[in-house]
């Protein structure tokens, strides 16, 4: 077999062993959502199919495979059906660029699909092509509230991936480069990034939170509300890619940030005293990271009310977007006149800026909380009769 | 990558097609409005809907342009510094400029 031939067996090999793992890993993410929401609401969750609930997923997945596919007469049948495939399609690819260890650690091969120097670049552009399988769903289901559902949740994701965009600047000033493998391995050298650009962590955590429609963003899908959004019409197996799409955005943004500020594939170098070596051993580190953040995740819907969808948008353009624009600058003033000194100066300027970010929250929020209609005051209603009418 | 992701949506969604249930009613097919056939309904029928989603939608295409531009200064920016440091606070400046006016002009209040 010709040298280019084995290559792309091997990639192909790798894609579908990435999409399979991702596939089970989301199987398994609702169950483990299942049963942590229940915890944090001292109950058990799904317990019954199989030893503690392990067959659920497996269950829920042949049922939403045998339901009746439901094709709705108004809608646009072509449209309707490739949404699904899109949102999933879009959200499997985005995964196979972030590097799971060192080049060749994957038993002599790569331990990633595919390796673009722009990586960074190619993440956000293929996420944010989600936006279309959503945008369509809702569009082509042909009635009021899939429409609805649908622009909120596009221009939900558009407005925070501005934010998401504009906080990675600092670091790529950091760093120098989109490659993710280059990111990884400053920080190996230089302390996570988190260290220095804690602010831009913060901005990135809140904006992948509405990039994935995950709570307290998650308006689109509000059922007390809209119905449930782009996803009203939808049925079967459609459905579940939707939430497929979901859930794997959720995976790949919890790779994406253990990736660009915890260290990546790499562990904690001050363990390797205790054991030699530890903070080498391939993709495990990863996996932990990403299992915090998806934990993480939970625990925020578990506790967080929802936004009002208002409060959302000016959150997004007033909050999200300048506070990023302030960290970029501030980044850059650092880098540009800092002389001599060290990245520690920048590291602690980030913290201040988070700190005062939190500590002016309540300040800020007359920005995005208040609303611009002026509320009739309220008069007391004069007593009624006791006893009613 | 994409081509398996793609095509394990349309698999999905082949394999259910074949084997799911095919008892299609009138009823089953109409959209959800509380039991009526809604009105206006269907695709390319002129709904409307806020403009404030265009606004959204335009400021998103400005905004991203920014981001596009400033990959590449944050790339190269510790090569071309202090230099590009002025560089980049022009072009913050301009925008800021257009952002405090959106803001005046109340396009990101919502109500």
């Amino acid at each position: 077999m010709p040298d280019w031939l084995i290559q792309l067996l091997i990639t192909l090999l790798k894609a579908v062993l990435v999409a399979f793992a991702l596939l089970t890993t989301f199987a398994y993410m609702t169950l483990v959502e299942r049963r942590l929401l229940a915890r944090m609401q001292i109950r058990l969750g799904p317990n019954r199919v199989g030893p503690m609930g392990l067959l659920q997923p497996l269950a829920d997945a042949i049922k939403s495979i045998f339901k009746e596919d439901v094709n709705v007469t108004l809608a646009d049948r072509l449209v309707y059906t490739l949404a699904p495939i899109v949102a999933i399609g879009m959200a499997l690819s985005a995964f196979g660029g972030i590097p799971a260890g060192p080049a060749g650690s994957l038993f002599g091969a790569d331990p990633w699909v595919y390796n673009f120097d722009a990586g960074v670049l190619a993440l956000l552009a293929i996420t944010s092509m989600g936006v279309y399988g959503i945008f369509l769903g809702g569009w082509a289901s042909g009635s009021k509230y899939p429409i609805l559902g649908g622009l909120r949740s596009s221009a939900q994701m558009i407005s925070y991936e501005l934010g998401m965009g504009l906080s990675l600047l600092g670091l790529l000033m950091l760093v120098g480069s989109t490659n993710f493998r280059v990111i990884v391995e400053w920080q190996s050298l230089a302390g996570w990034m988190i260290l220095f650009q804690s602010l831009g962590f913060a901005l990135f955590l809140i904006s992948s939170f509405a990039e994935t429609n995950r709570t307290p963003f998650d308006l689109p899908e509000a059922e007390q509300e809209l119905v449930a959004g782009y996803l009203t019409e939808y049925s079967a197996i459609k459905w579940a890619l939707f939430q497929m799409a979901e859930y794997v955005n959720m995976i790949t943004a919890s790779a994406v940030m253990s990736t660009l500020f915890f260290g990546g594939y790499r562990g904690p170098v001050f363990l390797d005293r205790f054991i030699p070596g530890i903070s080498g051993w391939p993709i495990i580190w990863l996996v932990v990271k990403i299992a915090l953040f998806l934990f993480l995740f939970i625990w925020v819907r578990a506790t967080l009310p929802r936004l009002r969808y208002d409060q959302l948008m000016r959150f997004g353009w007033k909050l999200v977007l300048p506070a990023a624009l302030i960290n970029t600058v501030m980044t850059a003033a650092y880098l540009a006149f800092r002389g001599s000194l060290g990245l520690w100066p920048l590291a602690v300027l980030s913290l201040i800026g988070l700190v005062l970010l939190l500590v002016l929250g309540d300040r800020v929020r007359g920005l995005w909380s208040t609303s611009s209609v002026k509320r009739p005051i309220e008069r007391p209603s004069p007593a009624r009769p006791v006893g009613g009418d | 990558m994409l081509l398996v992701a793609l095509g394990i949506g349309v698999l999905a969604v082949v394999v259910s097609a074949i084997l799911g249930p095919k008892k299609a009613t009138r009823i089953k097919l109409m959209a959800y409005e509380s039991g009526n056939d809604p009105e206006g309904g269907g695709v390319g029928t002129g709904q409307r809907f806020p403009v404030h989603f265009y606004l959204v939608a335009m400021l998103f295409i400005v905004f991203d342009i920014e981001t596009a531009f400033f990959y590449p200064l944050a790339v190269a920016y510790q090569k071309l510094i202090p230099f590009a440091f002025f560089e980049a606070i022009t072009f913050v400046a301009l925008l800021l400029v257009g952002y405090f006016y959106i803001l005046k002009k109340g396009v990101l209040e919502w109500n």
